[in-house]
């Protein structure tokens, strides 16, 4: 959107901006043009953008140069992720958007939270997949992982031995929608239509109609 | 960012002020209006929420790599306004006897008003007489009639939407047009109705039309927690600092950490305040000729425990010993809900203001009930902007509906049916919370703590509080009115029900961040610190207008109040100086 849009959206005119002392770099930063860079690069500088505190800056900058998981964890959190949530007619998978990337951060984000659970967790998994197919989690067939997430996704199966798998497939499958959906390809598949400057005026007409309300 | 530095103070202001949140923004405002002048002590940084710098507002999650996740230095998520949160960095408090106390803080110009919800309830006429009406606690000095005109003058100056419904206790205003409800506010009208529950447009400071041109109009971004670009919502910093500073009234001083109120051994008056450059840990001193505190209801409380002299060896302004009780908090519970209707809704832009277009203000009667005060309850869902937690525990909620072949689904899952489900819950979960008063009573307090301090060698406080069956049973009624409300409109409650040894999910004390009471005001200098006009009884040129001096809660929210009594008190302050009184 042009500055002179957004404005006009806002309600206020050149003068009355004058009047606010506003820098006219303050309205355009609400709209920075949009970073080409893909969501999955680690140092997008999109992160900076969004009025940080220097001490904040500096933790994230620290989060951002540390190697949580190893290269073979990445992997198998990039295929289960898929699993999760795949490319479908209406939009890319859970990969596609980032999600990878996303879990790594967390995971130094919230080191407390997630780290053992979730590496704990990725092992539990490979040891299930070498216990029944004699190869980590990502060397098996796309059959043989659906084998193993069927007795893991469903909570109230409750499949005996199984019910630690259940909370990090629980776990992961959170991880993911929180990923998915906040992302570029996630917000536009789930519809979101905010975010923009506008005048609220109830639902529209066919909404309330459809609901009684008219 | 400390624009307004000052290295020594040969000067002797006025007035001095700690704190600029609500309390300390409106005084600065009408001190510095009145000429004089006046030094504004703010522990935290400078904060405009225009500058570039300082911007969150309209930005997406996947700018936030954590995609809008809380930290220990945003606990209301990555984007919110607010610098501080409940722990910070070298600055802690404790408890005592089993008590679990939250304590949320603000380092900023504007304080904690950068984080609100933009709630702007007076207080009504019965709110000023509890103890008339149930027995228990005690009445305030004043009426609603004595702060009325000052309501009148803050919902002018600042500007609140609302309706005036001509409720007894929820007083009419100067209103601002309300935005019209969401769709899921529409449906809880209409539901609440049939049950006999009010619910009508709430009441928030932010400014659906332009008042004065300082201040843009809301332009419906729903993100007020994020410090509006515009200035359309209020907080201290933006609507109340910032024209005291363009007066050239007042000097500023950032990063300054009171440590003590001074005074003079031989007559008792307040001097000045001693205080700490958090920046270069530099003991610094500041001389005025009237102390207004404006720290928050618990640091100011604090600041006068720890300003403990031979003629005040309890503290300053303690003589009567109540500095410090009869803390209390807002009571809080909450309960969510799925409403089936709104599956795979019709996506439109229903972002709106900030926070609730609609809430239900107390409609009962607490003769007829089995707890003495009363709650409001505040209303969410919608379908608003994606954020770290969306989709969150998805495994208790698809189980419990139909997919949309009509067949039962099987709880949890993954592939396209999964995905195919987060597309059609969303925009279909509501949310209440009750918010109420709870009874101040003496024994729930803060203290200083013997033992530890905190990184500037100032004594931390030390909290004990205890909820009673007043409060619990409270949030009992809370709980059964949310199922009542979710069972007649057919939406399903999710979670369970909290039990009596949950205390019937009651937040803990401290979490609703409404907490009022320790330096409170009366006609009895025996039983009060305060007099009606915020003054302490016991050193005449040291006044308090934050939340400290209420003598209760209200089942309201403590802003609007603040800003009118800290109003009224600087009215007071200026013509007794006029007066030659002060």
């Amino acid at each position: 959107m042009k500055r002179r849009n957004l404005l006009k959206g806002i309600g206020l005119g050149s003068l009355s901006l004058v009047g606010l002392n506003v820098p006219a770099k303050a309205a355009e930063l609400l709209y920075p043009a949009p970073t080409p860079t893909p969501e999955v690069e680690k140092k997008d500088p999109v992160f900076e953008q969004f009025g940080r505190t220097e001490y904040e800056k500096v933790r994230d900058a620290k989060i951002f140069a540390e190697q949580f998981f190893t290269k073979h964890e990445m992997q198998t959190i990039t295929v289960l992720v898929d699993i999760i949530i795949p490319k479908d007619t209406h939009s890319g998978s859970a990969s596609e958007a980032g999600v990878p990337a996303f879990i790594e951060f967390m995971a130094k984000d919230r080191p407390e939270e997630f780290q053992t659970p979730l590496r704990g967790g990725l092992s539990w998994l490979d040891n299930q997949a070498k216990r029944r197919f004699e190869k980590t989690f990502i060397e098996i067939s796309d059959a043989q992982r659906i084998e193993i997430v069927e007795d893991i996704a469903y909570p109230n199966r409750k499949k005996p031995g199984m019910s630690q798998g259940v909370v990090f497939f629980n776990l992961m499958r959170n991880l993911t929608a929180s990923g998915f959906w906040t992302s570029k390809i996630g917000i536009q598949d789930l519809g979101y239509q905010g975010n923009v400057p506008n005048q609220w005026d109830g639902p529209p007409e066919d909404v309330l109609k459809q609901y009684g309300l008219g | 960012m400390s624009d307004f530095q000052i290295k020594t103070t040969p000067t002797v202001y006025d007035v001095i002020i700690v704190g600029s949140g609500a309390g300390g923004g409106m005084a600065a405002y009408e001190l510095t209006k009145a000429g004089a002048k006046v030094c504004l002590l703010e522990a935290g940084q400078h904060f405009d929420p225009a500058d570039p710098k300082y911007i969150t507002q309209m930005k997406w999650p996947y700018q936030s790599p954590r995609r809008g996740a809380s930290t220990r230095y945003r606990p209301f998520g990555d984007f919110d306004a607010a610098y501080g949160g409940w722990d910070i960095e070298g600055e802690p408090y404790t408890t005592k006897d089993d008590t679990k106390f939250r304590w949320f803080r603000s380092r900023m110009l504007g304080g904690r008003t950068n984080h609100w919800g933009r709630i702007s309830l007076r207080f009504g006429p019965q709110d000023f007489k509890r103890k008339s009406i149930d027995g228990l606690g005690e009445d305030w000095p004043i009426s609603y009639q004595d702060v009325a005109p000052f309501y009148d003058e803050v919902d002018r100056l600042i500007g609140v939407f609302g309706t005036n419904e001509n409720l007894p206790n929820d007083p009419d205003s100067i209103f601002l047009p309300p935005p019209k409800p969401r769709l899921h506010e529409m449906m809880l009208q209409k539901n609440n109705k049939k049950l006999g529950i009010t619910t009508i447009p709430s009441r928030l400071s932010i400014l659906t039309k332009a008042i004065n041109n300082d201040r843009g109009a809301c332009f419906y971004c729903s993100q007020c927690n994020r410090a509006c670009i515009a200035y359309a919502d209020f907080s201290s910093s933006s609507c109340l600092c910032k024209p005291a500073m363009k007066t050239n009234n007042v000097d500023v001083v950032y990063f300054a950490m009171a440590r003590e109120v001074l005074t003079d051994a031989k007559t008792g008056l307040a001097t000045g305040i001693s205080y700490v450059d958090t920046l270069t840990m530099e003991e610094k001193t500041v001389k005025g000729k009237i102390v207004v505190l404006a720290a928050s209801a618990c640091e100011s409380a604090r600041l006068l425990l720890n300003s403990k002299s031979a003629r005040f060896p309890e503290g300053l302004a303690n003589s009567s010993g109540v500095v410090g009780k009869y803390l209390h908090d807002s009571t809080g519970a909450s309960r969510g809900g799925i409403v089936p209707m709104l599956f795979d809704r019709k996506r439109y832009n229903e972002d709106g203001t900030g926070g609730l277009h609609v809430y239900s203000p107390w409609w009962l009667d607490n003769k007829k009930l089995d707890f003495p005060r009363g709650y409001h309850i505040e209303y969410w869902g919608g379908m608003d902007m994606p954020a770290y937690g969306f989709g969150w525990g998805i495994e208790e909620e698809n189980g419990l509906f139909p997919g949309r072949d009509g067949q039962p689904k099987e709880a949890g899952g993954y592939g396209a049916g999964l995905k195919d489900d987060y597309r059609r819950f969303y925009g279909a979960y509501i949310g209440m919370a009750g918010r109420g008063e709870a009874v101040a009573r003496e024994d729930n307090y803060c203290e200083i703590d013997p033992e530890k301090v905190d990184k500037f060698g100032i004594p931390v406080l030390r909290f004990h509080y205890k909820w009673s069956d007043y409060e619990r049973l409270q949030a009992k009624h809370m709980h059964d009115t949310f199922e009542q409300i979710m069972h007649e409109m057919g939406a399903v409650p999710l979670g369970k029900k909290p039990t009596a040894e949950q205390d019937y999910g009651l937040n803990l004390p401290g979490e609703i961040i409404h907490e009022v009471g320790t330096i409170r005001m009366g006609d009895d200098p025996k039983r009060s610190a305060l007099n009606k006009w915020q003054q302490a009884h016991d050193v005449k040129n040291l006044f308090v207008v934050d939340a400290a001096p209420f003598v209760s809660q209200g089942d309201k929210n403590c802003t609007w109040t603040i800003l009118a009594l800290s109003m009224r008190a600087s009215r007071h302050i200026v013509e007794e100086r006029k007066a030659g009184k002060l």
